[in-house]
C-alpha cells in the first residue's frame, strides 16, 4: 500500500515523550499509516497515546548532539516533545508525520480504514435527511415543500440534494434563483418558529454586481417566503460599504427597490483568514508563559476572537429578536453563505428552539446547518492554530460557533441537555477524526468519495441511547423559552475549556464536575426519577428509600 | 414605611414618579423615592413586579446633580458596593432637596451616627454578646500552636502603651525581652514592632509582621536587630529569615529620604531581603476608579473592554498581590523559613500578604469560620484602618483605596482556580464587602482594636459573624470538598496571566442583565439541600415506623407490603407525591419571605427583567422569560442588600 512508502522508520525505542505537567516517559514510538504510537512498557499495563497523525498540525525538529528532538503540535492544541536517539530516525520520523499528516485524498483518511466492532456499515447514515426533517415538523406542511430540484447537485453544488422552499414557487424559479446567487445558494428555508411560524432563511449574496442586475424570480421567491405579511429583514453579515464594495466584484445586496418588503440591516463580520489569524494569536498568547497580565490582556485583545464571538452572538441576538420579538421572518446572508451564515443561523436557533438544545436535536441542527448545509470543512479545517503553513482557505468558523455555544452553555447551565465536553470531543472531530462526518466540502463530494457507504458517522455514535454520561448536563432542566444570552463584554469569557485545555488548571475543573454529578446523582436517588427530567424515565418498580418508607406508612 | 424611625434632623421625604434609568440601556421604570434617615428607597410603581431598591446611606460615595433634561432633573448616585443608579426627578426643586438632604446625611461626623449604632436586629444582650464571642483569637494562636517553646504571649502592649494601632495580645518569640521590644517598636513606624501573625506547625515556621524600620540612610538600631535575631533563632529549620518589603523598590528608596526605609542587610545578620512592588494606596484607589470608568461604558466594545482592563491596571495589581502572597507561603512550606513581612505602615501590603498567604497554607482558613477569623486577626486586630480606607466617617479621600476588596478579590481568584477548595463561595466574599462598607455591624468601624473599644462597639453593636452564620447556608460552596483539603493542604496556584479574571459578580453585582441567566451555584445549592432534606425526612419516616413497631432494614422495593387492602393503591409515585408537593410548598413558602427582600436581584421572579441587553436591545421588548428556572429554589444569596432591608423593618 502506497501509505507505507512514506514510512521509513516505523519503529525507534528509547524515546522520551514530554507532555504539558506531565513526567516525561520513555518508551517505543511507532509509525503507521494513519497514527503516531506511543507506549511506555511493552508489558500489559503499559500506558499507550495514540495520536492520529491528521490531528498533527505542524512538526518541528532540532537537532541536539547525536539525537534529535521533535515537536509535535496537534490540531487540538496539545503540544508534545519527543526525544529520539539517533538523527536520521528522529528525520525520518519527522518527514513520516509531515507527510501523512497532509493527505489531501479522502479516501486515503482514517474514516475509511475505522471499523470498531461495536458498529456496522449498514444502515442509514446521518441522524436525519432534509425529507425526513419536513416530514417531522408539522408546521412547514403549509407552506412549505421539499424541492429536489438539486438532486444531482447541479443548481447548487454546495447545497444537499433536497432543500425546503416555499410552496408556491416552483423548480423553474428556484434554478433561476440560484443563478442569480453566489454559488448557486438560493435562499432556502433554516428554521421556522415553533411560536409564530416566522422563519430564517439562508442563502448567500445576490449577484447584482455594478449594473445593479435584477432577477424576478429571486424576488418572488422572497416575497413568498413573508406571504402577504409586512416585512421581512435581510441580515447582511457585512458592513453596508462592504456590501457597496462587492458590487464591483458582481456580487451585491438586496436594493430596497426590488425587494421593498425586505428591510436590510448590516452587521459586519470579519471571515476567512483574519479569523483563522485570530485563532493563531489566540492560542500562542494562551501558550506563552511569560507574560505579565498586561500583556497577556493585550494579547488577547489583539487576537480579537472574543471580538468575533461577540459579533456573532450579537448578530445571532438580532436575528431571534426579529423572529421572536418583533415577529418577522429573517434571510441571513454574508458574500458565499457558508460561514458566517451558518454560524448565526444555527446560533439563533440554539436561542429560540428549545428542540435544538438536547443532545440530539443539536446534533441534528449541526448536521442540518453545517454538514448538509455546504460547510466546507475539509478547506476550513485543513489547518488549525500551529501549522506553519500558507493560509489557503482556513478558518475556524466551526470553532467560533462551538464557543458562542459554550458562551450560551455558561449564561443558561440549565438549558442545554449536552456538556461542554461535547463541544470539546465536536472541536477535536472537525479536525480529525475517526468519523466520516466531517470529512468533504459538501454532500456533492461526499457522495463521490463514498463517504457513506465506507466511513461511520459521528453524530450516530455521539446522539442517544447509549450516549457517555460526560456528554451529559447533569443539571439539564428543558425550558420551553427563548434564552438570551447577554452580550455585554463583560458577560464574555475566554473558553478556557477549550484554550486552556492542556494546563493544570483543567484537572481542578474536572474533580469539581464530578462533584456536581455526584451531588445530582444523589439527588436523583433520594428525589426519584419523577423529580429530575433527564433520566431515563424508569417504573414504579424502582422505587426510592422514601417512597418505601411512605408504602409502610400508609399501610399502618 | 411607618416602622423606619424618622429622626429629628431629616423627616421622611417621598417623591412620586421618579424615573429610575438602567444604566447599560434605555429601559426605565418609574416609581416612588422616599428618604428616610438611614436609606434611600425606590418603589416601583408597577403593582405586578414592584422591584424596591433599598440603598443605605453609608454606602452612597457620591451623589451627582447632572444638567437638567426635559423629563426632569438627573440624580446619578454611586455606590461603595459598586451600585450606580441614575434617577430622573420631575421637579427641580424635589432633586435639589434630595440632593441636598443626601449630601448631609452622607458626611456623619460622629460614630454616634453610624447605622451600626441604630441598626437592632431583634436579639437579646446575650445574643448579641454570643455574637461576638463567636470569634476567639486567643483559641486561634493555640489552634496554630502557640505559645509554645518558641513564642510566647507577651503583655507590653496591654495598655496599648508601646503600640496604640496593634491589638493588646502579641505574640513574640521568648528570647525577645521586654526592653528589645520597646527598643525594637521605638526604631518601626507607628511603633509597629515585629510580631507572630502566623505560625506553621509543621516547619516551626512563623510568619511575622511589621512596618518599616526607621533607618534612613544609615540609622540603625541593636534592639530591632536583636529582635530579628530572635525570630530567626526561633525557627531551627533554616539558618535565615526572609525580610519581604512589599513595597516597589522605588517607594522604599524614597521613603529613605524621610528617615524611614528597609532593613539594610549588612546590619541584620542571616536575613534575605526581597521586594516585592504592590503599589500604594493611591494608586491602588486611582486603578480601581479606571477599572470602573470603563466597566461603566453604554455599549462597550470588546476592543474597548480588553484594553480598558489592562490599561486600569486593576488585575496586575491583583497579581502582584497574589505573587506576593505564593513567594511568603514557599518560603515558609518549601524552604521552612520564618519570614517577616512588612511596607510603610504595615496595615495596607502587609495585612493582604499576611492574610493570603496564610490562607494558602491552611485549609482552616478556607471554611467559613476560619475565614472569619482569618478577617479578625490579620485585618481587624492588627489595625487595617478600615474607618479610613473605606471612608466611613469624615472622609479624607487620600485616605481611601480599595485594600481590602482586594483581598477579597484575591480569594475569589483562587476560588476559581480551586473550586472544591473553598468552603464558602463568592457570595460570602461578596457579602462581607457589602457589610464592610454598611457600617450596620460592628466588627470594621474604627481604625484600630483601641479605638473599637472606646466605642463599646461590643455593647453597642451586633458582630457581623453572627449574622452570616445564621445564613450560612446561602454561602456554602457546594462542591466544597474537604478531601481536597487534605489532598492539598498547601495551595499553590498557578500565576499564569490568564487566570486572572474580571471579577463581574462584585463589580456589576447590581447590574442583573449581565449575570448569567440562569446559576449552577445556585442550582447545585438546592439540589444539595434538598438531598439533605429528603435524607431528613427518611430519617425521620424510619424513626416513626419505628415506633410503630415495623422493621425497615429489609425494606426491598419490590416486596409488596403484605397487609396491603384492596383496592391496591395507585402508583407509588402518586403516593409520593402530595408529601413531596407539600414540602415544595412549603419551601416555596420559606423562599416568598425572602423572595419578597429579594426581588431586586432574584431575576427569575420577575419575567419582565429577564433581558439581553444586546446590541440592539432597547426597550424591554425581551420578556420571554417568564419564571422559567427554578426560581422558587434558589436560596436567597440575593439578600445580599436586603439582608439591610429585612433587619430594619
Amino acid at each position: 500500500m502506497e501509505l507505507s512508502e512514506h514510512i521509513k522508520t516505523a519503529n525507534v525505542e528509547d524515546v522520551t515523550l514530554k507532555r504539558p505537567f506531565h513526567p516525561a516517559l520513555r518508551g517505543t514510538l511507532c509509525v503507521t499509516s494513519h497514527h503516531l504510537l506511543f507506549s511506555d512498557r511493552k508489558d500489559e499495563a503499559s500506558w499507550q497515546l495514540l495520536i492520529l497523525l491528521k490531528n498533527i498540525d505542524a512538526v518541528e525538529k532540532r537537532a541536539v548532539g547525536s539525537s534529535g528532538t521533535i515537536t509535535i503540535k496537534c490540531k487540538d492544541l496539545l503540544v508534545l516533545q519527543l526525544e529520539i536517539p539517533g538523527m536520521e530516525e528522529c528525520l525520518n520520523i519527522a518527514s513520516s508525520i509531515e507527510a501523512l499528516s497532509s493527505l489531501e485524498s479522502v479516501t486515503e483518511m482514517y474514516p475509511f480504514f475505522y471499523r470498531p466492532s461495536h458498529l456496522t456499515l449498514h444502515g442509514p447514515w446521518g441522524l436525519s435527511s432534509t425529507e425526513q426533517y419536513y416530514k417531522q415538523t408539522e408546521r412547514l406542511w403549509d407552506r412549505w415543500r421539499v424541492s429536489t430540484v438539486n438532486s444531482d447537485y447541479s443548481v447548487c453544488p454546495s447545497y444537499t440534494s433536497a432543500v425546503i422552499v416555499p410552496r408556491e414557487v416552483d423548480d423553474d424559479k428556484l434554478i433561476r434563483s440560484a443563478r442569480f446567487r453566489q454559488g448557486g445558494r438560493f435562499p432556502v428555508l433554516s428554521y421556522c418558529h415553533h411560536r409564530n411560524g416566522m422563519v430564517i432563511m439562508r442563502s448567500s449574496q445576490p449577484l447584482t454586481g455594478a449594473n445593479k442586475k435584477r432577477c424576478k424570480e429571486d424576488e418572488l421567491l422572497l416575497q413568498a417566503v413573508i406571504d402577504g405579511s409586512e416585512l421581512g429583514y435581510v441580515i447582511d453579515l457585512r458592513s453596508a460599504q462592504q456590501a457597496q464594495q462587492a458590487r464591483m466584484t458582481g456580487g451585491g445586496f438586496e436594493s430596497k427597490s426590488c425587494y421593498s418588503h425586505w428591510k436590510r440591516i448590516h452587521r459586519h463580520h470579519e471571515r476567512g483568514k483574519v479569523v483563522q489569524e485570530s485563532l493563531i494569536k489566540l492560542v500562542e498568547a494562551c501558550n506563552d508563559p511569560s507574560h505579565s497580565v498586561d500583556r497577556w490582556l493585550s494579547k488577547l485583545e489583539n487576537s480579537k476572537w472574543l471580538s468575533h464571538v461577540h459579533s456573532a452572538l450579537s448578530t445571532a441576538g438580532l436575528v431571534v429578536e426579529c423572529v421572536e420579538r418583533d415577529g418577522h421572518s429573517v434571510l441571513v446572508h454574508g458574500s458565499e453563505g457558508t460561514d458566517n451564515t451558518l454560524l448565526v443561523s444555527t446560533l439563533a436557533q440554539l436561542i429560540l428552539d428549545p428542540a435544538s438544545r438536547t443532545v440530539t436535536g443539536f446534533l441534528c441542527l449541526l448536521e442540518r446547518e453545517w454538514i448538509q448545509a455546504g460547510h466546507p470543512f475539509q478547506q476550513r479545517c485543513a489547518h488549525s492554530a500551529y501549522s506553519h503553513a500558507r493560509l489557503k482557505l482556513e478558518c475556524p468558523s466551526f470553532l467560533l460557533l462551538l464557543d458562542c455555544v459554550w458562551q450560551v452553555w455558561r449564561q443558561f447551565p440549565l438549558a442545554l441537555e449536552f456538556s461542554e465536553a461535547l463541544l470539546l470531543r465536536l472541536a477535536q472531530e472537525a479536525y480529525a477524526s475517526n468519523y466520516g462526518t466531517f470529512l468533504c466540502n459538501s454532500e456533492q463530494e461526499k457522495c463521490a468519495a463514498g463517504v457513506k457507504e465506507n466511513t461511520h458517522c459521528l453524530f450516530q455514535s455521539l446522539s442517544k441511547p447509549d450516549i457517555e454520561e460526560q456528554y451529559l448536563n447533569p443539571l439539564y432542566e428543558p425550558n420551553d423559552l427563548a434564552i438570551w444570552p447577554s452580550v455585554h463584554p463583560q458577560s464574555l469569557q475566554l473558553w478556557t475549556g477549550l484554550f486552556l485545555r492542556w494546563t493544570e488548571y483543567a484537572q481542578n475543573m474536572v474533580e469539581a464536575r464530578e462533584e456536581v454529578w455526584s451531588i445530582v446523582k444523589e439527588h436523583r436517588e433520594k428525589a426519584g426519577p419523577d423529580r429530575s427530567n433527564n433520566t431515563p424515565s424508569t417504573h414504579c418498580d424502582t422505587l426510592t428509600p422514601f417512597e418505601n418508607l411512605m408504602d409502610e406508612l400508609t399501610i399502618l | 414605611m411607618e416602622h423606619i424611625r424618622t429622626p429629628k434632623c431629616v423627616s421622611k421625604y417621598v417623591v412620586e414618579q421618579v424615573k429610575l434609568l438602567d444604566r447599560f440601556s434605555n429601559k426605565s421604570v418609574t416609581g416612588t423615592l422616599h428618604l428616610t434617615a438611614t436609606h434611600l428607597i425606590f418603589v416601583e410603581s408597577n403593582s405586578t413586579s414592584a422591584q424596591e431598591i433599598w440603598i443605605l446611606h453609608h454606602h452612597i460615595a457620591s451623589v451627582e446633580k447632572l444638567s437638567l433634561t426635559t423629563s426632569g432633573c438627573p440624580l446619578l448616585i454611586q455606590c461603595r458596593n459598586f451600585r450606580v443608579v441614575h434617577f430622573v426627578i420631575p421637579r427641580e426643586r424635589d432633586c435639589h432637596d434630595i440632593y441636598s438632604s443626601l449630601l448631609r446625611l452622607l458626611r456623619p461626623v460622629s460614630y454616634d451616627e453610624l447605622y451600626a449604632f441604630s441598626y437592632n436586629p431583634k436579639q437579646n444582650d446575650q445574643q448579641r454578646e454570643e455574637g461576638w464571642q463567636l470569634i476567639d483569637l486567643a483559641a486561634e494562636f493555640e489552634r496554630m500552636g502557640v505559645p509554645c517553646d518558641q513564642w510566647q504571649l507577651t503583655d507590653v502592649n496591654r495598655e496599648y502603651k508601646v503600640c496604640e494601632t496593634y491589638p493588646r495580645d502579641l505574640y513574640v518569640p521568648i528570647t525577645a525581652s521586654k526592653p528589645i521590644i520597646v527598643g525594637s517598636s521605638k526604631f518601626r513606624s507607628k511603633g509597629r514592632f515585629p510580631v507572630l501573625t502566623y505560625f506553621y506547625q509543621e516547619k516551626k515556621a512563623a510568619v511575622c509582621r511589621c512596618s518599616q524600620p526607621l533607618s534612613g540612610f544609615s540609622a540603625r538600631c541593636l534592639e530591632d536587630e536583636h529582635m530579628l535575631q530572635a525570630i530567626s533563632k526561633s525557627n531551627h529549620n533554616s539558618r535565615y529569615i526572609y525580610v519581604m518589603d512589599t513595597r516597589p523598590k522605588l517607594n522604599a528608596l524614597a521613603n529613605r529620604a524621610a528617615g524611614k526605609g528597609y532593613e539594610n542587610e549588612d546590619n541584620y545578620s542571616n536575613i534575605r531581603f526581597q521586594f516585592v512592588g504592590i503599589e500604594n494606596i493611591h494608586v491602588m484607589r486611582g486603578s480601581l476608579q479606571k477599572l470602573l470608568e470603563v466597566m461603566g461604558t453604554r455599549s462597550l466594545s470588546m476592543t474597548d473592554y480588553l484594553v480598558g482592563l489592562e490599561n486600569s491596571g486593576w488585575l496586575r495589581h491583583i497579581k502582584a498581590i497574589m505573587d506576593a502572597a505564593i513567594f511568603l507561603a514557599r518560603a515558609v512550606t518549601v524552604e521552612g523559613a520564618s519570614v517577616l513581612v512588612h511596607c510603610s505602615d504595615g496595615w495596607d501590603r502587609t495585612a493582604q500578604v499576611c492574610a493570603l498567604g496564610s490562607l494558602l497554607m491552611d485549609p482552616y482558613y478556607r471554611t467559613i469560620k476560619g475565614f472569619m477569623v482569618l478577617i479578625e486577626k490579620d485585618w481587624i486586630s492588627f489595625g487595617h484602618k478600615f474607618a479610613d480606607r473605606c471612608d466611613q466617617l469624615d472622609p479624607d479621600p487620600k485616605e481611601v483605596s480599595p485594600i481590602f476588596t482586594q483581598f477579597l478579590e484575591c480569594v475569589w481568584q483562587l476560588t476559581e482556580q480551586f473550586p472544591q477548595a473553598f468552603e464558602f463561595s463568592e457570595w460570602f466574599l461578596i457579602q462581607i464587602h457589602e457589610h464592610v462598607h454598611s457600617c450596620q455591624f460592628g466588627n470594621f468601624l474604627g481604625n484600630s482594636q483601641r479605638q473599637r473599644e472606646d466605642l463599646q462597639l461590643k455593647e453597642r453593636t451586633y458582630s457581623l459573624w453572627a449574622h452570616l452564620l445564621s445564613e450560612k447556608q446561602n454561602y456554602l460552596n457546594p462542591v466544597y470538598s474537604p478531601s481536597f483539603a487534605e489532598s492539598h493542604p498547601v495551595l499553590e496556584p498557578s500565576t499564569q496571566a490568564y487566570h486572572f479574571k474580571f471579577w463581574r459578580n462584585m463589580y456589576h453585582q447590581y447590574d442583573r442583565s449581565m449575570h448569567p441567566r440562569q446559576s449552577i451555584l445556585k442550582h447545585v445549592l438546592t439540589l444539595k439541600e434538598s438531598n439533605r432534606e429528603l435524607e431528613g425526612t427518611v430519617q425521620a419516616l424510619k424513626t416513626k415506623l419505628q415506633k410503630f413497631g415495623v422493621s425497615t432494614s429489609p425494606l426491598k422495593p419490590q416486596t409488596p407490603p403484605r397487609e396491603r387492602s384492596l383496592p391496591p393503591r395507585p402508583q407509588s409515585l402518586i403516593l409520593g407525591a402530595p408529601l413531596l408537593s407539600r414540602k415544595e410548598v412549603q419551601q416555596e413558602e420559606d423562599e416568598e419571605v425572602i423572595g419578597e427582600e429579594a426581588r431586586e436581584d432574584a431575576p427569575a421572579s420577575t419575567g419582565g427583567e429577564r433581558t439581553v441587553e444586546g446590541n440592539s436591545a432597547t426597550e424591554n421588548g425581551y420578556g420571554e422569560l417568564k419564571e422559567s428556572f427554578g426560581s422558587k429554589n434558589e436560596p436567597s444569596v440575593v439578600t445580599l442588600e436586603f439582608g439591610v432591608a429585612r433587619m430594619t423593618c
